[in-house]
């Protein structure tokens, strides 16, 4: 097997959810979008992990799935509060910031 | 380590040595408990006495607590060093040829300091300790903060009474002091850092503690970014020097190269790269600029005043803007190794020089403040300079002992400053508006602060003389001429402005708030039985005086709390908390009211709360001189302090040259004290003519001549550096960030959704605006286009949208990739 | 384990297949306009993944995968389109109006890049043959003596996580 297949993947994986985070408008999808890119990334540590024959690659897979839990658990909380205020989740609707 | 050891093994220890820890660890622990249980504990009233609740009396017992350890180690240190029998201080103008034996052999005399080394995580191969190391300098400056800490946690029991952030203003205060002793005790740069950061936080918490108003939480942003600014600097210094020190260290065995003694005897040994050392001891010095309020990020100093005044007191005495300066001192090797400090020929360096403008630029801008607390802000800032000027012209024992006089001077000037407002001008700092002729309306009051101005101004026999012209003195005798004029220029000025504050605070006529009630001693206008409508109009003239045209930051202006606070002065002579109590108090004894209430009727003494700390602090301020007076050959604080013949370390390899010493001698003194006298008949004859009754040519005088008039202005706009800082550094950065930003935004991400038919045509404009309009007119037009661009430019980019901020964010993050991979083939 | 074997067909097969699928259900997600469907397409991306995390000696993390990722963060997905009462069945709206000129030469320059620079640089380097696979042992000694730092700081984040979650969703 040669390391680039799996690192081809893991980019284009990357690059697929960078396109729904730029594209959806609907927050749940927009979670779901940066869910692709971190698990993009995870193939990839694994990758080097199994290529360098180093443990720590597979230790920050690890991490990088608890703090993709977490980062869910807040996300979807955050969405449910929008919900509530506003009825909607549209980010787009969600333009307060607005300078 | 190793090689002091033979050296440790005949000197004495003791129990406080061993747990100095804990004089840092007792305010961490009294701030939880006030946190956690503050809020619930109400103010206890036992007879006519009020013990105050709210928890700040946690922080006074846990500041006490660690008084006394402090003292205890301050005891047993000096117990350590007498079991050595050391007595370098003898160099005066008794100097033995038995100490110059001593002093000679050099480290068999070397009193190692108390380590107490913790490990407190190990990451890639670095070991960050946390611990405590004690000597002399530590020893004193614990000493100091905790001190100083306690009277100013008692005088704000009163000060801050019936304030609606009572307890956080304590918790706030009780870390303040335990990050300040956390980084005096530490051993080794992170927990430095630790401190450093805790002082910053709890700095802007308690500068920012009247945040209602916006000019207060300004100030309190300001002196936070300020600060960070110069942190920038700490962090790359403390990274620098641990790289190029690390191996040294470690070899030695001192841990790593965060630690303090390997720090020292790595600078000390000669064998460092003297451009490591040279750029670590510059971004070192950056850092503590900013933290002690050195030119030129001096400007957030006097903004602190928009504190409570026992804040400000506490910042400019003894901790915060004693940071910077303990740290120079507290790895001096560094720099004085970094910056050729005392070499042969060499008669700048960055310290000296950075310290001499502060003299001179902070005294000048002292003299045009209206507001009391500014004058001693600036004043503050000008002695600063003097601290580390001594440092930088290697008159270390005297600038270490210059921290510890001004120290107690400085802490009961702000609190006199706080106690004329809290009980003589109504909550007003004018000067000019609000008071006057105060001296005989409060006379302990009076009498700390002209004990205290006296050591301010370095008149003989009080303290701030056996300091400050040690520095002066030590900077001719080591060849600083430049610095030793600029020394005597300050002591002139300083004089002066003093001069001119005090006439301004308490001599001449009764002005404004501390005019009201002031004749006419029994209010005539407050008839008692107007108290029983309502509560507001008992203190109906304190809110007047407060808001008497004033201009302060400070919370003069903020009637509601003025009422608050009032009214609960009023109950509490009634022995009463609640205000509504009050009411009926007045009620059931309207007589008893009016007698008493006449004493709040215009300025008054302040109670004993306030006046006792003041009686301590001004005692300390005119006798702790005598701890190195060495007019009387007396060198206590050199023999227990100051690291031999400025030897901080056992020698390793070469070590640097010692400090040079110079010995005391009237004539040298001379000088200054002609210039103090000078400086005082000058500025009160020029206060007399322009601020008293008689008419007087020199009255108006900024307004009728025009150089004057300017230098006025100048000064009065604190040289314009804010202007220069807010106005042209921050909009010069932001403006073509923010324009190219929208740039980016208005031609490539429209242009790509509108497609390529619009983008060609969007190029044309383009062009003609940005080429034709804005580059060839805005050229012309200048910079009042580059600040009315700057609101509208900024605004298209933050649409709000996070998809659109997703895609900026990647398709930056793709073009700086390909850039990397294209220039790294 | 698959990895240990030679390299052989039966392995490029297996990671030509698993690929295909990840890509293909993944484009589903981003491109679905059931909110449903989108996250049940997710799933096949997951569950891919945790495969890919077998052919590549990672059993731990592919086993952590399939309980955290399909088990945990499936759920509360789903939880979260039921309680924001998402639309059953199609929704036109979820999608920006236009994003798709954005996000398609965003992806495409980014994609562009990242091949570019992966082939340059890994061109045909191999992956070694694994005789003894990673032990579960070893990654434990790897997060609790070396990476106990972030492990902590990990917990921590876990922790304010939880509290945050609890805040922000709690009725009050």
């Amino acid at each position: 097997m040669l390391i680039s297949e799996f690192l081809l993947l893991g980019a284009v994986l990357f690059c697929i959810g960078v396109y729904g985070v730029i594209v959806r408008k609907n927050a749940v999808l927009v979670l779901m979008s940066i869910e692709l890119i971190l698990n993009s990334v995870n193939i990839n540590l694994l990758a080097f992990s199994l290529k360098y024959n180093d443990i720590s690659g597979q230790t920050f897979a690890l991490y990088i799935i608890a703090v993709a839990a977490a980062e869910v658990g807040v996300g979807l909380a955050l969405v449910l509060l929008i919900y509530r205020n506003k009825r909607n989740i549209s980010l787009d609707e969600l333009s307060e910031m607005k300078g | 380590m190793m090689l002091a050891q033979d050296a440790a093994a005949n000197l004495s220890s003791g129990w406080f040595l061993e747990h100095a820890w804990l004089i840092a660890v007792v305010p961490g622990i009294g701030f939880f408990l006030i946190l956690a249980v503050g809020k619930r504990i109400k103010d206890i009233k036992v007879a006519s006495l009020t013990i105050p609740g709210g928890g700040s009396l946690f922080g006074v017992a846990s500041m006490a607590t660690s008084l006394v350890l402090a003292a205890g180690t301050a005891y047993q240190w000096i117990q350590r060093v007498d079991s050595a029998g050391r007595t370098n201080g003898a160099l005066g103008s008794f100097g033995s040829s038995i100490t110059g034996m001593l002093r000679a052999e050099g480290e068999g005399n070397y009193i190692t300091p108390v380590v107490k080394s913790y490990t407190w995580w190990r990451q890639g191969g670095a070991t960050f300790t946390i611990g405590s190391h004690i000597d002399g300098l530590s020893m004193i400056i614990l000493l100091l903060v905790a001190f100083i800490s306690t009277l100013v946690q008692i005088y704000s029991l009163e000060y801050l009474r019936g304030d609606r952030r009572y307890t956080h203003f304590f918790a706030a205060l009780t870390l303040f002091a335990g990050g300040m002793l956390t980084m005096v005790l530490a051993d080794n740069m992170v927990q430095i850092i630790l401190g450093w950061e805790i002082m910053g936080l709890c700095s802007f918490m308690l500068i920012g503690h009247w945040w209602e108003d916006a000019a207060n939480s300004r100030a309190a942003l300001k002196a936070f970014f300020t600060v960070r600014v110069g942190d920038v600097g700490l962090l790359v210094g403390v990274s620098i020097i641990f790289f190029s020190a690390n191996s040294f260290a470690t070899r030695n065995g001192f841990g790593s190269g965060f630690d303090l003694q390997g720090i020292n005897a790595w600078a000390q040994s000669g064998t460092a790269s003297h451009t490591a050392i040279l750029w670590g001891a510059v971004a070192l010095f950056i850092a503590c600029i900013g933290k002690s309020g050195q030119f030129p990020l001096h400007t957030w100093l006097p903004d602190a005043m928009a504190g409570p005044t026992p804040v400000s007191s506490l910042l400019h005495s003894s901790t915060m803007v004693v940071a910077g300066v303990y740290l120079v001192a507290r790895i001096y090797p560094v720099f004085h190794t970094g910056l050729s400090i005392n070499v042969a020929g060499s008669h700048f360096n960055l310290i000296a020089i950075i310290g001499g403008i502060t003299i001179i630029i902070a005294a000048a801008l002292a003299f045009v403040q209206t507001d009391i607390k500014k004058v001693l802000a600036y004043s503050t800032v000008s002695q600063l300079g003097y601290m580390m000027m001594g440092l930088g012209v290697g008159a270390w024992t005297p600038a270490v002992f210059h921290i510890f006089t001004h120290a107690f001077f400085k802490c009961c000037l702000f609190l006199c400053a706080g106690s004329v407002s809290h009980s003589g001008s109504h909550h007003s700092f004018e000067m000019k508006k609000d008071m006057g002729g105060l001296r005989k309306k409060m006379p302990i009051t009076f009498a700390c602060w002209m004990v205290s101005t006296a050591a301010l101004c370095g008149v003989p026999f009080f303290s701030g003389f056996f300091s400050k012209d040690e520095i002066i003195d030590n900077a001719h005798h080591a060849g600083y001429d430049v610095f030793w004029i600029i020394g005597l220029a300050g002591a002139f000025m300083t004089t002066a402005y003093m001069t001119r504050a005090t006439y301004l605070t308490f001599f001449g006529k009764p002005r404004g708030a501390a005019a009201v009630e002031h004749d006419d001693a029994h209010g005539d206008a407050h008839d008692p039985h107007d108290l029983d409508v309502d509560d507001a109009h008992a203190v109906q003239p304190h809110v007047a005086g407060g808001d008497h045209g004033s201009t302060t930051d400070d919370h003069a202006h903020q009637p509601v709390m003025a009422m608050a606070r009032t009214v609960g002065d009023v109950a509490d002579i009634h022995g009463d908390v609640d205000a509504d109590d009050a009411k009926e108090a007045v009620h059931a004894d309207d007589a008893h009211h009016a007698a008493k209430h006449d004493v709040h009727h215009g300025p008054h003494e302040s109670p004993a709360l306030i006046t006792v700390p003041l009686i301590i602090l001004a005692t300390l301020a005119l006798f702790s001189g005598y701890l190195n007076a060495a007019a009387f050959s007396i060198h206590k604080f050199t023999d227990w302090v100051s690291p031999i013949g400025g030897q901080f370390f056992p020698k390793i390899g070469e070590a640097s040259g010692e400090l040079p010493e110079a010995a005391f001698k009237w004539v040298n003194a001379l000088p200054s004290i002609l210039l103090v006298i000078a400086g005082f008949a000058v500025s009160a004859a020029v206060c007399i003519s322009i601020y008293g009754d008689n008419a007087s040519p020199l009255k108006g005088i900024t307004k009728r001549i025009v150089p004057l008039r300017w230098g006025y202005k100048f000064l009065f706009n604190k040289y314009y550096l804010d202007v220069l800082y807010e106005k042209i550094i921050v909009h010069g950065v932001a403006y073509p960030v923010s324009a190219a930003a929208y740039w980016f935004n208005q031609n490539v991400l429209d242009g790509i959704v509108n497609g390529a038919g619009k983008w060609a045509r969007k190029s044309g404009l383009w062009i003609y605006k940005n080429v034709d309009q804005r580059v060839v007119d805005g050229t012309v037009n200048g910079s009042g286009a580059a600040a009315r661009g700057l609101g509208s430019a900024l605004r298209p980019v933050q649409s709000g949208k996070v998809n659109q901020y997703g895609a900026l964010l990647f398709s930056a993050a793709a073009v700086a990739a390909l850039v990397l991979i294209l220039v790294n083939t | 384990m698959i990895a240990v074997e030679n390299i052989n067909v039966g392995q490029q097969v297996g990671f030509g297949i698993i690929a295909l699928m990840m890509i293909v259900g993944a484009i589903r997600v981003v491109t679905n306009k059931n909110v449903v469907h989108a996250a049940l397409w997710l799933v096949v991306v997951l569950a891919g993944a945790a495969a890919q995390y077998l052919l590549l000696a990672a059993e731990f993390v592919a086993v952590t995968q399939v309980l955290v990722y399909i088990g945990a963060v499936m759920v509360l997905f789903l939880f979260g389109t039921m309680l924001t009462r998402s639309k059953v069945g199609n929704d036109e709206n979820l999608d920006n109006r236009n994003g798709a000129f954005i996000g398609i030469p965003v992806a495409l320059l980014l994609l562009g890049t990242l091949t570019y620079g992966l082939l340059k640089t890994y061109k045909a380097e191999r992956l070694p043959l694994k005789n003894t696979p990673f032990n579960i042992q070893q990654l434990s000694d790897s997060i609790f003596s070396q990476y106990l730092l972030p492990f902590w700081a990990l917990s921590f984040v876990l922790l304010a996580a939880v509290i945050g979650a609890i805040v922000l969703a709690r009725r009050d």
